[in-house]
């Protein structure tokens, strides 16, 4: 199925369906919607999209990129709410989240952050303590990004009306590299490369939730990304290659597997990856083996996907080991024409198989 | 990481994929009873490294596959009663029933969550004294035990707003169907590796004997899968049929006393049970005895119990008997995806027709028999 593929008709079948216009077809909004996989695809191209489109949305990118005036830099913007339970776990707490998670949004676009909002949404009950915890930290995670909270909101809701504290962040930053990176701009001979083991954060979060009564030692990987891709663009601009990195994502939710997914549908390749060069901590392998879940669909949120061209991938990734947060940057694969819009993986068994899109919240099997 | 002990298996595998091959002259049909195992499978890509002339036959053990469209309704009219807690194991959550799933439900509003043990269940119980609580109990022998002393231990309690929604099986009367069964030509069983530690290995000794077809015991690890088609394919080879443990490192050959004396203890066989495409099958499910009825959530509370025929397009039965491949159902792929489930099948990543579209719409072997069906 690598260098010569001729499509079945049965294959032919199962993709068109596959890549029928996303309809929402559910009478309730239930969590499979926010769960990053293929019924969120429904919910934002088949009803948002729908009724606010226009073409910066359109591109459906983590971040919209636009210019006031041709005479001005490009600007990056942003939003994106957090809502996670337990709002403390190991590694890290829902405020530095909410930081974080916007910055990165920016940086995945070349961007440096600027000034960021907060929204917070807060149950009637929620200690002030605890209010005060979270703001401490995301003063924090904004000073070690150089970025700063410029403006906010807050409102009061009635007990069991929302889930203790909620926030949302938005961010504006501005793009000084003439970089242009987009999820359609992959193409065959290209390398994937990951920043640092997968599936930390979704397995911390998991296990402290409590219900699994397991002790391990995982933490978050919250952590702002922006300096490693001014890194990785300083290193493409000493090469003289300022186009090789053609697009970068941060796999949060939905994973490393939605996010390559994303990147094989809108680029129209086959995007294949190697299970035994994939870097997992041994404690997130064996929580997930307990759990019945896929590390490469666990979230993320301190790590970053980039397809980057084939040449350049070694330098890149030598470049971000430098840097505290790609210390185990690796290549994991490479970029194929066909068979488009798909995602393969051949097994540390030596066998292949297809990696799709989560459907909806990762279910763990019965036995 | 452990880069290095996959390089290894790998080439362990290739060298045992290699004597397989060298060994086989005939084509085998092999059937993996356990929904587990075809999860493997898939997940490894075995099939790729297995030569032409053996197939993988997916057998009936995926127990979300095999639970009739009637009792997921039933569910689901348990979960709507008011003041109902109804957990459940996560994969059972998007099974469709006639007119909706569990989840659904929850999104109507049903108090529907997911638990990873029965236990868990009856943790809320506790910790709701005015709410009913109901356990959706599925699954084989390897399940059936967790559920049989979740219940001895409500009973130690005084537990008494908990309840059991009893839906287990026992592998052994399916097995005995698809050996029946005469559409089913099959050379070989990998048997079921977490059922046997439970009920041990001697139980299975009827399928040589009365049938005259080796069976191994395996594990869940893809060498394990490799090694157990191994074993099969040297018996065929040297003319044997017996059962063998390639799991003895989990398996005993007696099975494990403490949890059979639970299982007997709380449950009863049924007469009858219905299995998803199967239809009825004698003495294959279980149900509390009437010592334990104050925990039987069917006894509680009334629930409809009609029998609903699958959808008309679904080719579910075919596909746990293994006679069908999932891309020979019309609506594989098409209509029925595991967004849009129309059979069981498609449902947990154990089923067949799940593996194959998450894991295999590309795979050597469906691409060829497929190139096979149009030939
Ligand atoms: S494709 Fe769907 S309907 Fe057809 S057999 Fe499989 S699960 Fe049943």
């Amino acid at each position: 199925m690598t260098e010569q593929f001729t499509p079945s008709p049965l294959f032919t079948r199962v993709e068109r369906a596959r890549r029928r216009k996303p309809r929402v077809r559910d009478e309730f909004i239930t969590l499979a919607h926010g769960s990053g996989g293929k019924a969120m695809r429904e919910l934002v191209e088949g009803l948002f999209l729908e009724y606010l489109r226009n073409p910066l949305l359109e591109k459906l990118e983590d971040q919209a990129v636009f210019q006031v005036n041709s005479s001005l830099p490009r600007l990056a913007f942003t939003t994106d709410s957090y809502v996670v339970t337990p709002i403390f776990f190991p590694g890290g707490d829902i405020g530095e989240l909410a930081v974080n998670g916007t910055i990165n949004d920016l940086a995945m676009s070349g961007a440096r952050p600027l000034y960021l909002s907060a929204g917070f949404i807060l149950e009637e009950g929620f200690p002030v303590e605890d209010l005060k915890r979270i703001l401490v930290s995301m003063r924090d995670a904004a000073h070690e990004a150089g970025v700063e909270i410029v403006t906010g909101d807050t409102k009061v809701v009635q007990k069991g009306s929302a889930d203790k504290i909620f926030i949302n962040t938005s961010g504006i930053g501005v793009i000084e590299h003439s970089v242009s990176l987009s999820a359609s701009a992959a193409r065959a001979g290209d390398k994937v490369i990951v920043s640092g083991t997968i599936g930390d954060h979704g397995t911390t979060i998991l296990i402290a939730r409590g219900d699994l009564e397991l002790e391990t030692d995982i933490g978050s990987d919250t952590a702002p990304l922006h300096l490693l891709v001014a890194d990785m663009l300083s290193e493409t601009a000493r090469l003289g290659a300022p186009d090789a990195i053609r697009c970068m994502r941060d796999p949060t939710r939905g994973g490393v597997a939605t996010t390559l997914n994303e990147i094989a549908l809108s680029s129209e390749v086959c995007i294949q990856i190697h299970e035994d060069r994939i870097p997992v901590r041994e404690e997130v392998k064996g929580a997930c083996e307990i759990l019945g879940l896929d590390p490469l669909y666990v979230a993320n949120e301190g790590k970053l996907i980039a397809l980057v061209s084939g040449e350049v991938a070694e330098a890149i990734v030598g470049r971000m080991r430098q840097n505290p947060y790609g210390h185990d940057a690796c290549i994991i694969g490479e970029v194929k024409p066909e068979p488009q819009g798909i995602v393969t993986m051949v097994t540390g068994f030596g066998g292949s198989r297809i990696v799709d899109m989560l459907v909806g919240e990762q279910l763990p099997r019965i036995c | 990481m452990k880069f290095i002990d996959e390089y290894r298996q790998s080439d362990l595998a290739r060298t045992l994929a290699g004597k397989i091959a060298e060994m086989t002259s005939r084509p085998l049909k092999l059937m993996e009873v356990c929904g587990g195992h075809t999860h493997t499978i898939f997940k490894y890509g075995i099939e790729d490294l297995l030569p032409p002339n053996i197939e993988m036959i997916h057998g009936p053990g995926c127990p979300v596959c095999v639970i009739p469209m009637g009792r997921t309704d039933d569910a689901i009219t348990l979960a709507r009663e008011p003041g109902v807690i109804f957990t459940t194991y996560g994969d059972a959550m998007r099974v469709p029933g006639s007119k909706m799933s569990l989840l659904d439900a929850k999104a109507a509003g049903a108090d529907v969550r997911m638990v990873y043990s029965p236990l868990d269940a009856l943790k809320i119980a506790k910790k709701t004294p005015d709410r009913h609580v109901i356990f959706f109990a599925l699954g084989f022998e390897t399940t059936s035990p967790s559920t049989a002393m979740t219940v001895l231990q409500a009973a130690k309690e005084g537990v008494e707003n908990f309840g059991v929604f009893c839906n287990h099986i026992t592998i052994l009367p399916a097995l005995k169907a698809m050996l029946d069964s005469p559409d089913l030509q099959l050379d070989g069983f990998v048997g079921p590796g977490h059922v046997s530690t439970i009920i041990g290995t001697r139980p299975y000794e009827f399928v040589p004997r009365e049938y005259g077809k080796p069976l191994v015991v395996s594990g869940f690890e893809p060498l394990d899968i490799l090694q157990s088609v191994y074993m099969i394919v040297k018996q065929v080879v040297e003319g044997r049929a017996e059962v063998e443990n390639q799991y003895g490192r989990v398996v005993p050959r007696d099975g494990n006393q403490r949890a059979l004396e639970a299982l007997f203890e709380v449950f009863e066989p049924r007469d009858f049970f219905e299995w998803r495409g199967l239809g009825s099958i004698a003495h294959s499910g279980m149900k509390l005895r009437p010592k334990y009825a104050a925990y039987d959530a069917e006894l509680k509370f009334s629930v409809p119990g009609l029998r609903v025929a699958d959808p008309k397009a679904c080719q579910c039965g075919e596909i746990l008997k293994g006679v069908k491949k999932p891309w020979e159902c019309k609506v594989f792929g098409t209509a029925c995806t595991p967004e849009t489930p129309i059979g069981s099948c498609m449902v947990s990543s154990e089923g067949a027709c799940a593996a194959y579209y998450n894991f295999g719409r590309l795979s050597k072997v469906a691409e060829r028999s497929a190139a096979n069906a149009r030939a």
